[in-house]
């Protein structure tokens, strides 16, 4: 902490106070300036903020009052401390509830002075380096996090943006491993809520009588084993928003008080009878046909009109091939550097067979490939053999697919069950073998 | 000024600002040449502080104490740092230990508040004797302009209390050594 960064403007009409608080704070390091009356303060005000400005409260002209709510219009987060007699300690209250940080008597206490001073110093550098942190924490979990270029994921970026500073109710859809929880997160990232927790709750992974007290919290001796009051997750994620993963899951009971909950923002700890409130935004997803769920009446349809406010789909990643090596040299980085592996980038082999796999694990699988390629494979390139890939990629969907790809794919999987025997795999594909060798040499395949 | 003043020369003298103990201030002068690498002596002559009472407070000005000590100057390389017994006060603060005129020749110390007994202990003359060279050693500091320093032992450290005094050391850490000799020296230099 250099006391050189911080500015201190010392406002009083007696010139003798003016050099003494001058010359200490000058000896401590600070940058000092002074001003003799209120209209002095605001010429000065008006050149530069200030941190610290040390206010007599008596002054011939502008009272220090004035002059203090003046300063709360100009330099905004300024600490300002009242200079006051014994005589005027009513006013100095006055002046704190009007917003100024302390007061302190004539004479001062070096002692008092030197402590007030530190103290408020070290409480703006934490104030600024608070606020730095939150907007690091913005970039770390904005929409910065979504990669991708591919129109999908723009139109996605843009709907995120779109919906994030409302408190619109928003569900999101995409098959498993396509990022809805990213999505959540980026969300609530972008809404005014980000500074108060986003609590994720996994609805198909636990069981009905688990996730009502995970959901309400429950009372001390509610059920065996309750020792102790528990907040919920509701509870816990007032000011703050509730993501509903797999919402599609729940039990009819669980919807039921999931309405209840979402009309009223109240309800019942398991074993309590004073309602709870909390204020929260609701994030749901899910990867079932929610509407068919309606129609079959496994799912509520009130509850669903609730839920389905804003409706966000997250494309799957074969429908955006232009992002997987994106995304895969992002992974490999990340990977790379938490492991310790210098690791640069793929092998041609290895790109050609990202690019070719359907990925029906989506982002996630993507992302566990190239942890394990990061894992097992040797630094500085990825290869191909490094990649957990063995889906065939005619499972999915092959119109988006060129000629040249089905037939690079094709002989890769013939090598792959001939064990790399050409004369074999030659024989299989019906082609001599001079011209398998032509095509591995000119696709670059392995053997 | 007494004309031995001048004759002796000397980086630092030291006046007697209402202040009995003699040997305490010839042991200063000792000290702050083994410490700061200068002479110091004392002065032939006595300051009498009472110019700068102010009844209501029982209490002694040291901005007024130094500004007489400036106007006794005579030599302008050389330091002047006043030491005295009486209470020390900055007009808006309650006490002060010393003070000094930042880039200026004029320093103020009081041992007041560096006794022991001031504070129910039994009187030491070695803690007092080490106080007061620390203390010195400080306001010579900002004569050269070095403002409080954070680095831990260095004498440039801030104190408000006496015991803060005992965890620093007289003296000046390597970076404020190195302005310290620097502004020395080109003060000498623009005063052969």
């Amino acid at each position: 902490m250099d006391h050189k960064d911080y500015s201190i403007l010392i406002v009083d009409d007696e010139p003798i106070v003016r050099d003494s608080l001058g010359k200490w704070f000058s000896e401590e390091g600070y940058l000092v300036e002074t001003a003799c009356d209120g209209g002095a303060a605001l010429d000065r005000l008006a050149q530069r903020n200030y941190d610290l400005i040390f206010l007599d409260i008596k002054m011939p002209g502008m009272s220090g009052l004035e002059l203090q709510r003046k300063i709360r219009t100009i330099n905004t987060d300024a600490t300002v401390v009242i200079i006051t007699a014994f005589a005027s300690v009513d006013t100095a209250v006055e002046a704190l509830k009007d917003g100024a940080h302390d007061y302190i008597t004539k004479p001062i206490d070096p002692d008092y002075l030197s402590h007030l001073v530190e103290k408020l110093v070290r409480q703006r550098a934490l104030v600024a380096e608070n606020v730095e942190l939150k907007e690091r924490l913005v970039g770390m979990t904005g929409r910065g996090s979504i990669l991708g270029e591919s129109p999908a994921i723009q139109k996605l970026r843009d709907m995120i943006a779109t919906v994030a500073p409302n408190d619109t109710t928003v569900m999101i859809r995409g098959e498993s491993g396509t990022g809805k929880e990213l999505i959540a997160r980026a969300i609530h990232a972008g809404s005014p809520r980000r500074y108060r927790p986003i609590v994720p709750i996994n609805c198909g992974g636990l069981s009905e009588t688990l996730l009502e007290s995970e959901l309400f919290g429950h009372e001390r001796g509610a059920f065996t084993g309750a020792q102790f009051r528990r907040k919920g997750h509701l509870e816990m994620a007032d000011g703050g928003t509730v993501f509903f993963d797999e919402i599609g899951n729940v039990s009819a009971k669980i919807q039921m008080d999931l309405l209840r909950v979402i009309e009223s923002r109240e309800f019942f700890r398991v074993g309590g009878n004073t309602p709870v409130k909390s204020d929260f935004r609701i994030i749901s997803a899910t990867n079932r046909d929610l509407e068919a769920a309606v129609a079959s009446g496994s799912f509520r349809e009130d509850l669903y009109y609730r839920l389905n406010v804003f409706s966000i789909s997250v494309p799957p990643l074969r429908e955006r091939d232009e992002d997987v090596v994106l995304l895969a040299q992002h992974f490999l980085s990340k990977y790379a550097a938490s492991m310790n592996r210098e690791f640069t980038g793929f092998a041609p082999e290895a790109l050609e067979a990202l690019r070719q796999h359907r990925w029906p694990g989506n982002v996630r699988e993507l992302e566990n490939a190239i942890e394990r390629a990061v894992v097992v494979g040797t630094p500085p390139t990825v290869s191909a053999a490094n990649l957990p890939i063995s889906a065939p990629r005619e499972e999915g969907p092959v119109d988006n697919m060129s000629l040249e790809s089905v037939e690079v794919a094709h002989i890769r999987r013939v090598l792959e069950k001939c064990e790399g025997n050409v004369m074999r795999a030659a024989r299989t594909l019906g082609i001599d073998r001079v011209t398998l060798y032509n095509k591995i040499k000119k696709f670059n395949l392995p053997r | 000024m007494a004309d031995g003043d001048r004759a002796n020369g000397g980086d630092i003298l030291v006046v007697p600002v209402d202040c009995a103990n003699l040997a305490l201030l010839q042991r200063l002068t000792t000290d702050l040449h083994a410490t700061l690498a200068r002479t110091a002596t004392v002065a032939s002559w006595e300051l009498s502080p009472q110019f700068a009472r102010e009844a209501a407070r029982g209490q002694y000005n040291s901005s007024m104490i130094l500004a007489e000590l400036f106007k006794r100057r005579t030599n302008p390389p050389m330091r002047i740092l006043g030491v005295t017994d009486v209470d020390l006060f900055a007009p808006v603060l309650t006490y002060v230990f010393g003070e000094a005129q930042m880039h200026g020749p004029a320093a103020v110390v009081s041992t007041f508040r560096l006794r022991p007994e001031l504070y129910g202990l039994d009187p030491d003359p070695e803690i007092l004797s080490r106080r007061l060279l620390v203390e010195s050693v400080h306001e010579l500091g900002h004569t050269a302009g070095l403002t409080h320093c954070h680095t831990p032992g260095c004498a440039m450290i801030g104190s408000t209390y006496a015991e803060e005094i005992d965890l620093k050391g007289p003296r000046l850490c390597e970076r404020c050594g190195e302005v310290f000799g620097a502004i020395w020296f080109e003060q000498r230099r623009d005063h052969p």
